[in-house]
């Protein structure tokens, strides 16, 4: 499957903006991005509900482009499930065997299997009204896996569910998608998911694909600002170069870097820390910046300290509990940042 | 008590026309008189074997049944087009597809006679057809419209996306589940045409006349209570009408909804 230059305008507004995207053989890859991020337009196009504007389509290296969406083949789960009402759970799942005009026995043997696989064998008189979210849900991944499509498209399958539920249906996701080994591309806003469930993550903003890469990846080393605020949380500091691997921020010390590619002294730089890895104790050493706590909200495991530089700049800190030093509003702290936490932003 | 009361009297007040015309209908006596002086059925014997009622009423089955296949799926087309079209100025094509036709009846039969005798189809039912699909087309496609509306778009691309073609989605798809809306503007069509007066008698004559222009021709002509047994019949067949679109589809949830 892959996007080359995709793009897809809505009267002046650009949804998508030249996208590239190649997805692999039995991939999971998530498409990841706060609302109107274009995200859902890339399923569409993806999917064949809208044309692009401009750029090309292939799936297994044939370009589909202008082929309409009922020649695609492609599995579609969607945010409503769009289940049809007025057929039961069983018809649901048939409709695409039906279409294809297979033999009764045969559409009878896959639709078995597909309930089976979704653990729904037994609910398929019903009408889809009849059941739970969580089964609806299921319902909508038999009727799009019934017929062996190539590729999966999931649009924030999960978003309808509540969060117990969702958690259990994240891992029957991942589970069937690794039975079936079928090529998946899910649209979600929710970072917890596209961290736990995908091979790869694409982060969009805009229409277009902010970084491309596996979760650990996308997480540790965050290409740019956006990816780093949108993926966790995080605080970004604005300092300057002094050396390679050196970096002044405010009044303070230089901090020393690890593991970062060298910079050019003088220059602006943006780096970012997630709040879980900044320490908060009160020894010296090396990457100490002071710093006055501003708030606390204690959470029970964690509290979320907000702490000021000396110079202005923010700092985000999650303190495991219990906390190593009494935390008090006003109080002056000490900020421990190891040298291989910092990201250097593009 | 006193709003029971008020409401016992309104629904007299609406229903007594009703009643009364009723009531004549048995009445013995060649008179319009009420209450009856006695009971008897030889005004719905008169109804059946007068010759211009007997043809009047093929001529209401014809048009009704005409008007009504002509509009229900064109009806049902519109209203696809007012939601899912990218129409220039929606919402004037809407207001004068889902509003009946708000000019008086008078104005309207005399523009369709007017009509009728340029293009030289005065002596045709096919003006009347015409006439009556322009004046029950609001009700078809306001009733279609609310179940279109109510059709989640997503249905018709989960459709497309499982293999089936624009068509084979309409008709496997769309098309049942907007049979709710389907059925009541079919009722509604029926009940308006065939009650169809001021309009038809511009553009009918003996021959082509339904039957409530028939009946208006009769009761100029005569005042027997044939024209009351023949009212009782209709006042029937349109409750009936009624009780079925109540009893097989929620009227409430058709028209209410928006």
């Amino acid at each position: 499957m892959e996007l080359r230059g995709c793009t897809r305008d809505y009267g002046a507004v650009r949804a998508v903006d030249g996208l590239d995207l190649s997805v692999y053989e039995s991939e999971f890859l998530a498409l990841l991005g706060p609302s109107g991020c274009g995200k859902t337009t890339t399923l569409n196009l993806i999917a064949g509900f809208v044309p692009p504007t401009a750029g090309q389509i292939l799936i297994d290296g044939a370009d589909v482009t202008g082929r309409p969406a009922h020649l695609r083949g492609l599995g579609v789960v969607f945010q409503s499930y769009a289940l049809f009402p007025h057929l039961s759970v069983w018809e649901n799942v048939a409709f695409a065997l039906r279409e294809r005009r297979l033999p009764a026995s045969e559409i009878e043997r896959r639709v078995g299997e597909a309930l089976e696989l979704v653990r729904l064998d037994r609910r398929g008189r019903q009408r889809p009204a009849e059941l739970s979210g969580g089964m609806q849900q299921r319902v909508a991944l038999a009727r799009a896996l019934v017929y062996r499509p190539r590729v999966l498209l999931l649009d924030e399958p999960l978003a309808a569910l509540d969060k117990k539920l969702r958690e259990g249906m994240r891992d029957e996701l991942r589970a069937i998608q690794r039975t079936v080994g079928i090529t998946t591309i899910f649209v979600t806003h929710d970072q917890a998911e596209a961290l736990g469930l995908s091979d790869r993550i694409a982060v969009m903003s805009q229409g277009r694909i902010e970084q491309l890469g596996a979760p650990r990846e996308i997480y540790e080393h965050p290409a740019t600002r956006f990816v780093a605020d949108f993926i966790g949380a995080s605080t970004v500091l604005r300092g300057r170069a002094v050396g390679a691997d050196r970096v002044a921020v405010g009044t303070g010390p230089a901090l020393h870097l690890a593991g970062s590619r060298a910079l050019s002294a003088g220059a602006e730089v943006e780096l970012a820390i997630r709040p879980e890895r900044v320490r908060l104790a009160p020894g010296a050493g090396d990457n100490v910046l002071e710093a006055r706590v501003e708030g606390l909200v204690y959470q029970g495991a964690q509290t979320e300290v907000t702490a000021r530089l000396h110079d202005g700049q923010r700092v985000l800190v999650f303190v495991t509990e219990p906390a190593p030093v009494p935390l008090a509003v006003g109080q002056t702290v000490r900020l421990h940042l190891p040298a291989d936490a910092f990201m250097v932003l593009a | 008590m006193i709003f029971r009361l008020a409401v016992v009297g309104l629904v007299a007040f609406m229903t007594l026309p009703t009643v009364v015309v009723i009531a004549v209908s048995f009445n013995p006596t060649a008179i319009l008189s009420f209450p009856p002086a006695g009971f008897s059925l030889r005004w719905y014997e008169n109804v059946l074997t007068y010759p211009q009622f007997q043809r009047a009423a093929v001529n209401s089955l014809l048009v009704t049944g005409g008007a009504v296949a002509l509009a229900l799926p064109v009806g049902t087309f519109a209203a696809l087009a007012l939601e899912r079209g990218r129409l220039r100025g929606r919402h004037v094509w809407a207001a004068v597809l889902l509003s009946p036709v708000v000019v008086p009846g008078v104005a309207a039969g005399l523009g369709f006679l007017i009509l009728a005798a340029a293009l030289g189809l005065l002596r045709s039912r096919s003006v009347l057809i015409a006439a009556h699909v322009a004046l029950i087309l609001p009700f078809v496609v306001r009733s279609v419209w609310v179940s279109v509306r109510n059709l989640d778009p997503a249905l018709e691309r989960a459709a497309a996306s499982l293999g089936a073609t624009p068509w084979r989605a309409f008709r496997r798809v769309t098309l049942p589940l907007l049979r709710p809306g389907l059925f009541a503007g079919l009722l509604f069509a029926i009940v308006v045409s065939l009650n169809e007066f001021v309009v038809s008698l511009f553009i009918s004559n003996r021959v082509t006349e339904i039957l409530p222009v028939a009946m208006f021709n009769y009761v100029v002509n005569y005042t027997d209570p044939t024209i009351a047994a023949l009212s009782s019949l209709f006042i029937a067949a349109t409750f009936v009408a009624v009780w079925l679109a109540d009893r097989y589809l929620d009227l409430g949830r058709v028209f209410l909804r928006h």
